[in-house]
């Protein structure tokens, strides 16, 4: 479904991705674990285009990551944010159909029904009619994945969904995440939550300067890291929660 | 006092003719600025290099060169090339092209304050450049340069005297032709300034609404 070979990535000087080797098969959720500043957000960002990968080929369900590529792409991932970066100026609901019927011409009302359907999925559609603002940001974050959902995306991008939020806010998200995830979505999530990667992901993938250190089946890599350099991040991160 | 009442009794007719004036040509100008004003900014952020150099070209040739010289090129010089404009259309365009570049610089300021994350939830529900700039950059660009669009809005309001050079019957000049036959400058300009004053005053207010109006929580 989503393939990275030979990726690599400067901003400037400083080299963040140096040859970031992936593939994500269909229906399978792949968690990116790693310090800060290892590139696995990079890397998400690069699959839709965010950022312009150097070297290396990268591909969306054969589709690859190009100028010309990129609209086909976005419409077949679409992407949860750290910071939501849910549109302040338009209610939930508005977020929601935004892309359906701005972008891809969906009819308004159809979009609406959809979008209704999504919001109770996440289990906001009592505050279709409120702006972002006036929302926790568990809430806003659930409204940021129904979002994702209503491009009909094959697969999602999840950039640290939860690193933002107050942590009696974090199990309200990774529970949709975990829904998803059991409804056979295609999903490749940055995170932090290494508790969550162990029960939900397939497969866990350590980032470390700007290379895939270590990658396996996430029960695997998470209890018996074959690196050593796995093993110091996964204590780390472990000690602190 | 009693003068004064008088006066402003017989004069008020009229100025307030040219008070109406006023506000249609402050009100055109106002929405021909701000059409070029976001002209300005998007070529500003174009791509293509030249339609850069040519909205800076464009923002420093016509900052530089004093409305009421802009005024008289537009109505008294373009008729030597064959373009006769009416003083109303001349004065929209002048003080809308005058303020046009105003604007540019409120808007640039505001689109500048727009979050970076949204712009990239844009690009990632794929939208294409007119869309991001429809839907997310301009709508949120608009709200953050509100308050200096108000102040410049004023500036306008008042600058529109300066069309008085040219032929147009607005507040100022209807003023001077008064005081001109009547010798009474003192009642007449006393009577323009608080026009001017009062005609400035719902303005801040209609800022303000706007801004409880956008409110984004």
């Amino acid at each position: 479904m989503i393939t990275l070979a030979g990726v690599t990535k400067r901003f400037g000087e400083r080299a963040v991705l140096k040859g970031v080797d992936l593939a994500v098969a269909r229906g399978e959720v792949l968690c990116l674990i790693g310090g800060s500043g290892s590139g696995k957000s990079t890397i998400l960002r690069c699959i839709n285009g965010l950022e312009r990968h150097d070297e290396g080929e990268i591909h969306v369900g054969g589709t690859r990551v190009d100028a010309a590529g990129l609209q086909a792409v976005r419409r077949r991932v679409a992407m949860v944010f750290q910071r939501f970066n849910l549109f302040p100026h338009r209610t939930v609901l508005e977020n929601v159909i935004e892309a359906p019927v701005h972008v891809h011409g969906e009819a308004p009302a159809e979009a609406r029904a959809r979008a209704l359907d999504l919001l109770a999925r996440v289990d906001m559609a009592d505050h279709a009619h409120s702006l972002p603002g006036a929302l926790s940001g568990g809430q806003q974050q659930r409204v940021g994945i129904a979002r994702a959902l209503a491009l009909r995306p094959e697969a999602i991008l999840f950039d640290e969904p939860t690193s933002a939020l107050d942590p009696e806010r974090v199990g309200e998200v990774l529970r949709v995440m975990r829904e998803l995830a059991e409804e056979g979505m295609t999903m490749l999530i940055v995170t932090h939550e290494i508790g969550f990667a162990r029960e939900v992901a397939d497969r866990v993938a350590f980032v470390d300067q700007g290379v895939i250190a270590e990658q396996g089946a996430a029960a695997e890599v998470l209890t018996h890291p074959r690196e050593a350099r796995t093993a110091q991040f996964l204590a780390r991160v472990l000690q602190k929660g | 006092m009693n003068a004064f009442l008088a006066d402003a009794q017989a004069f008020l007719p009229v100025l307030l003719m040219g008070l109406l004036v006023t506000l249609e040509l402050t009100v055109c100008a106002l929405s021909l600025s701000l059409a070029l004003g976001v002209v300005w900014v998007v070529l500003g952020r174009a791509r293509f290099a030249p339609w850069r150099w040519l909205s800076q070209t464009v923002i420093t040739v016509v900052r530089g060169i004093p409305i009421i010289v802009q005024l008289f090129f537009i109505y008294f010089v373009l008729p030597d090339w064959g373009l006769d404009l009416p003083p109303f259309l001349a004065g929209v365009i002048g003080l809308g092209l005058a303020y046009s570049v105003y604007q540019a610089e409120n808007l640039r300021g505001g689109i500048g304050a727009v979050d970076r994350g949204l712009i990239e939830a844009g690009d990632a529900l794929g939208m294409n450049r007119f869309t991001l700039w429809r839907r997310v950059i301009l709508p949120l660009g608009l709200r953050h340069a509100l308050p200096s669009i108000g102040n410049t809005m004023v500036m306008l309001l008042k600058d529109t005297s300066i069309a008085s050079t040219i032929t147009i019957a607005e507040l100022t000049r209807e003023g001077q032709l008064l005081a001109i036959s009547t010798f009474k400058n003192g009642s007449v300009y006393a009577l323009i300034a608080l026009l001017y004053l009062t005609a400035s005053l719902p303005l801040g207010a209609l800022v303000r609404l706007l801004e409880r109006k956008g409110r984004l929580a």
